[in-house]
């Protein structure tokens, strides 16, 4: 439209025209165009800290260059793998159990006859998404306590008391629980949006043809939700190397490190409380951004292969 | 429907809600224990083979948070950052989301694809870490408030739904000489409130349970907001000799169940939570986030 309207004004005159005619759409704008630059761009540039020798007194722009001396040396290094391959357990293994669960719990209640009685599991169901892992992690540590409800059941069974907390071999399946526990019901949110867009002529259709519930969900809802169900996978598998630093930070302790430390976590600890110096953390940050980034393209590339949408 | 259709019908339904009920009771009981144990001694809970259901309630426990203890100057400060925060997020994000909307809009898309960008690759916290401090945010309130500033998420959402108004509603005010600016805030964001009462609470809630930025940029504790003092209360494992929490303890000169102040604290972290939900709840059931993943 504005091209016929400033047919003989100049390339770029017309840019300063449109320019111009949108200011104040620009001025709305700047606002979040600084934030963006200041929170997430300057932190990007910072990646460069990873190739320097960084001190506070040089800053990000004086520090010596170094190369790749810091991925060397990390890559050398026995306890990061300890730490990436925590990582990768921690991240695939809350992906095998808490992926599905979402998906059963939005096509359990699409069976549920009544709106009142699905409203009713659906609040229960996704308000703790809205607690922080703060609270989830003073809830747990209540259940868990030497005097709490799961020791005191133990004890009247006949059992000993535990400590799931400190006990190397159950903190890991602790937190696939409790990551259900706490996203499982917001999760299935999207995936019962999903249901609740599928034509109802189709399942209308099938029922006359004679298709029972378990047709139905097959060949009508499972088609209807499984670019849903693509996308988000695409989503999760893009966060691999984010094993979940709120829950496990808020839960472990140095017992259980073995096991349960993850990159962010060991990054935060050794940077910022045990004074590593930060050009190997970095490095490691930056390791972190690649994996998941090539593992955003590689599961995308999987999920269109499979018919699907993806991503982008 | 015939009779034997009927029949498995009902059995399925039955096992159904079997299974329902039961995820529902295995998300409840947590919640629940929480709230018996903050109102619970010592010996109340020790003198039962198992503690779930009290036959009296002890308020001791609350008794020591609102007697100070920093408690309440925590709540109030994660009060102040929730409502400073949610309403420069929402001018940040309403601005923002409204100009993306216009797809005429010159630059418009490399701006857009600029900032999805940032929801799948970021510095990583050390740089960040560095930038913050540069800013000299450090043991500022604001450090709680401005990089927060803007949720991709949401302003997609915004984004999206500000390309759903129809344009004949701008138009007539165009036509009589309104600016951009003014027909957001005059004519737009009226049709708008139930979006952005709906965004405002998902931030409002974001706000509250922000913890991660007061870790590591507050190091001055008498700043420190509720989640973050609940984290500090729930770390210690002995009695809080020496803190806030320990004096005012000692000043009741009486046993005090540790558990249950931790517990009432965590009860009285969830409150606001608690009292948004139901309005939460009518709003992400209407399908706020279908479509939004994708940008």
């Amino acid at each position: 439209m504005e091209d016929q309207a400033l047919p003989a004004i100049p390339v770029r005159h017309k840019a300063r025209v449109r320019i111009l005619k949108y200011k104040y759409l620009y001025i709305l704008l700047i606002p979040a165009i600084v934030h963006y630059v200041i929170f997430a761009y300057l932190p990007i540039y910072g990646i460069t800290l990873a190739f320097q020798d960084f001190s506070y007194r040089r800053g990000i722009l004086g520090s010596p260059w170094v190369g790749f001396k810091h991925f060397e040396a990390l890559f050398a290094f026995r306890g990061f793998w300890q730490v990436f391959r925590n990582t990768v357990v921690i991240s695939i293994m809350k992906l095998i159990t808490g992926f599905p669960i979402p998906i059963l719990i939005a096509l359990l209640l699409n069976e549920v006859r009544g709106s009142l009685p699905r409203r009713f599991y659906q609040t229960v169901y996704t308000f703790p998404h809205f607690l922080s892992w703060v609270i989830v992690s003073g809830i747990i540590f209540n259940l868990l306590s030497t005097d709490g409800v799961l020791n005191q059941t133990l004890v009247a069974l006949g059992g000993e008391r535990v400590n799931l907390l400190t006990r190397i071999s159950a903190f890991r399946p602790m937190l696939y629980v409790t990551n259900i526990w706490k996203t499982a019901g917001w999760g299935s949110i999207i995936y019962l949006a999903a249901i609740a867009g599928i034509n109802p002529e189709l399942y209308e259709a099938a029922s006359i043809d004679g298709a029972n519930r378990f047709h139905k969900m097959l060949h009508i809802t499972w088609p209807g939700i499984r670019g849903t169900v693509g996308i988000l996978f695409v989503l999760s598998v893009a966060n691999i190397m984010f094993a979940g630093f709120d829950q496990i930070f808020n839960l472990y302790n140095p017992v259980v490190y073995e096991v349960a430390d993850i990159l962010d976590t060991y990054i935060y600890r050794r940077a910022l409380m045990m004074g590593m110096d930060f050009s190997s953390a970095t490095a490691i940050g930056l390791f972190q951004s690649v994996i998941n980034f090539i593992l955003l393209v590689g599961a995308n590339l999987f999920v269109r292969a499979l018919g699907e949408e993806g991503v982008f | 429907m015939s009779g034997g259709s009927r029949r498995s019908f009902s059995i399925f339904s039955l096992v159904n809600h079997l299974v329902l009920v039961l995820m529902a009771l295995v998300t409840i009981v947590p919640l629940y224990y929480v709230l018996i144990v903050s109102f619970a001694s010592y010996e109340q809970v020790i003198s039962r083979t198992i503690y779930l259901f009290p036959t009296s309630l002890d308020f001791s426990a609350y008794q020591v948070i609102f007697r100070g203890a920093g408690v309440i100057r925590a709540f109030l400060i994660s009060t102040l950052v929730t409502i400073t925060g949610t309403l420069y997020s929402m001018a940040m994000s309403v601005s923002a989301g409204y100009a993306l909307s216009k797809r005429y809009l010159p630059g418009r898309n490399a701006i857009l694809t600029g900032i999805v960008f940032t929801m799948f690759f970021s510095g990583g916290l050390i740089p960040y870490y560095v930038i913050i401090r540069g800013l000299g945010l450090i043991n500022s309130l604001l450090v709680l408030i401005l990089p927060l500033g803007i949720n991709t998420f949401y302003l997609i959402i915004l984004k999206n739904w500000f390309l759903t108004i129809p344009r004949s509603l701008e138009e007539s005010a165009k036509m009589d000489g309104a600016n951009d600016i003014l027909i957001l805030y005059k004519i737009v964001l009226p049709v708008a409130a139930p979006i952005l009462a709906t965004i405002s609470l998902f931030y409002a809630v974001g706000r509250w349970n922000e913890w991660w930025h007061a870790l590591l940029f507050i190091t001055d504790h008498r700043k420190l907001p509720l989640q973050n003092l609940l984290r500090e209360v729930l770390a210690r494992v002995s009695q809080n000799i020496g803190t806030e929490m320990g004096r005012t303890i000692a000043a009741m000169r009486r046993p005090i169940y540790t558990q249950a102040v931790r517990m009432a604290i965590v009860v009285i972290t969830c409150v606001p939570i608690i009292a948004v939900y139901p309005f939460l709840q009518k709003h992400f059931t209407k399908g706020i986030i279908i479509g939004s993943i994708k940008g």
